[in-house]
């Protein structure tokens, strides 16, 4: 059985979320028009991480946050043999002329990102739409999309597959990488 | 882990889904709901699906209902009502469906006076069916949506006391609501005058109670039906004004419970009759609750069913 290699320790992972939230911190020295939105399942994971982290680096009470699920919205509907099960958006705010942070935790065909780009604009008109994710798989895109900010770029080939492991869900925050998808 | 696919290609009734689909569809229609209480209602999932309504029987809102769930998915609708149509020249059922079907539609949602109706149309033709009532026989997402309007105002179905008066005979929102209701774990009684409930009906599982008083006591919850006057061929009862006297739910009955009974009505509603219009627009009512998750419900079905195709 395959157990993946580590690409990204337990350590670094820290330092890691740190960065993403400074670089944030810098392009949005005004953070009241930021908007931090997880993708519904594991984008939310991410993007809680990072709302605590600038929560406790700009002592601001509490960011805009939201959570979207873009299930509704793929484009790859009807043409899987399963359905995928839907999960909750929320979103109580409207995301007219805001600065939105769209988080993931892997950046890999840009698909998702499409789909959560068309179900945001259900919430608003935003100023601008950014793209964070913990892992960017570079090479494998099938759409113009590209990542703001970004954890690590893993150029894999297209049967590799990346894992990222949650301190909430797994025990430990590491990113793994699979020659193959078991 | 919970299922994430529906078990069925058609919904053609309670009687042929499993309690995990019901459950499914359930969760599908709570995120739904979300979707049609923000500005924007609408979300793009079935853009490149073709939706037939075929109407045999009149209806308003179960169609309205349909339509709306349908066009907030961002399906193509097509309508299409009996009384002005080819039908009425004599044509079959399966040539009108191959004929509507010949312009590539993918899903058909239909009302017909046959009990059975649907099942025929399942076995000659390729597009996913959903039952929007079939005769006295089944109408699955009317109790789809009774069921769940009970799960949201309660918090679950299961172990809850559910009371379905009036003509049980002729009503198909009774007999899906009994298959509903009893997959999900829930007690039912049924209630009317004996000349209305069909004979055997304890072999479903159901208690039968003719005293309304003793009926009311017992639920926590009572779905009131319409009496179908349009169905009775031979007279049944007296008289609608004894029908009301015997059976029909006044704001006095209701207090001398005295417990928060939850009303329900599939509408539309003879006030006076089943309901008088101080309990129909109490606060003890969730009929409006019903129509709203109507849509929800509804969306969450065509959309599973639709997610099946390939």
């Amino acid at each position: 059985m395959d157990h993946g290699k580590i690409i990204v320790s337990s350590d670094r992972f820290q330092l890691t979320l740190l960065r993403l939230c400074h670089q944030i911190f810098e392009n949005h020295l005004d953070t009241e028009d930021l908007c931090i939105v997880g993708i519904q399942e594991r984008g939310v994971l991410l993007a809680e991480r990072l709302r605590d982290n600038l929560i406790q680096m700009t002592g601001k009470q509490s960011f805009k946050y939201g959570m979207l699920d873009i299930t509704f919205y793929r484009d790859d509907f009807r043409r899987r043999d399963t359905p995928i099960k839907a999960s909750s958006t929320h979103i109580d705010f409207l995301v007219e002329n805001k600065n939105v942070i769209l988080v993931d935790d892997v950046l890999y065909t840009g698909r998702t990102v499409h789909a959560a780009m068309a179900a945001l604009q259900d919430f608003g008109r935003p100023r601008k739409i950014e793209m964070l994710c913990m892992v960017d798989r570079r090479f494998n895109r099938h759409f113009p999309i590209k990542a703001d900010y970004f954890g690590i770029a893993v150029d894999a080939v297209d049967e590799a597959y990346v894992s990222v492991e949650w301190q909430q869900k797994q025990g430990v925050d590491q990113v793994l990488l699979f020659s193959g998808k078991e | 882990m919970s299922q994430s696919q529906i078990s069925t290609k058609h919904l053609l009734g309670i009687k042929y889904i499993t309690k995990e689909d019901i459950e499914l569809i359930f969760k599908t229609a709570s995120e739904f709901k979300d979707v049609i209480n923000r500005p924007i209602k609408k979300v793009p999932s079935l853009r490149d699906v073709t939706v037939a309504n075929v109407f045999f029987e009149n209806s308003t809102r179960t169609r309205i209902s349909f339509e709306l769930a349908e066009r907030r998915l961002s399906a193509d609708v097509v309508n299409f009502a009996a009384s002005s149509s080819s039908v009425s020249k004599g044509e079959t059922l399966l040539d009108t469906v191959n004929n509507i079907l010949a312009m590539k539609v993918d899903m058909v949602v239909m009302r017909h006076p046959a009990p059975g109706a649907h099942h025929f149309l399942a076995k000659h033709i390729d597009a996913n069916i959903i039952n929007a009532g079939d005769g006295t026989h089944e109408h699955p997402t009317q109790a789809l949506l009774d069921a769940y309007s009970i799960q949201e105002k309660l918090g679950s179905v299961e172990g809850k006391n559910v009371l379905i008066v009036g003509d049980i005979l002729h009503s198909r929102v009774a007999l899906s609501n009994i298959f509903c209701l009893k997959k999900l774990g829930a007690n039912v009684m049924v209630c009317g005058p004996s000349t209305l409930i069909p004979r055997y009906i304890e072999s479903l599982g159901v208690i039968v109670e003719h005293d309304i008083r003793k009926a009311l006591q017992w639920c926590d919850v009572a779905n009131v039906l319409r009496i179908q006057l349009e169905r009775q061929d031979i007279k049944y009862i007296p008289s609608l004004r004894e029908y009301a006297m015997y059976f029909g739910i006044n704001k006095k009955l209701l207090e001398s419970v005295n417990k928060d009974i939850i009303i329900m009505h599939p509408g539309p509603i003879n006030r006076g009759v089943e309901l008088t219009s101080d309990v129909a627009d109490s606060g003890q009512s969730i009929i409006l609750d019903q129509v709203e998750n109507g849509v929800a419900v509804r969306m969450a079905v065509l959309y599973l069913l639709a997610g099946k195709r390939m």
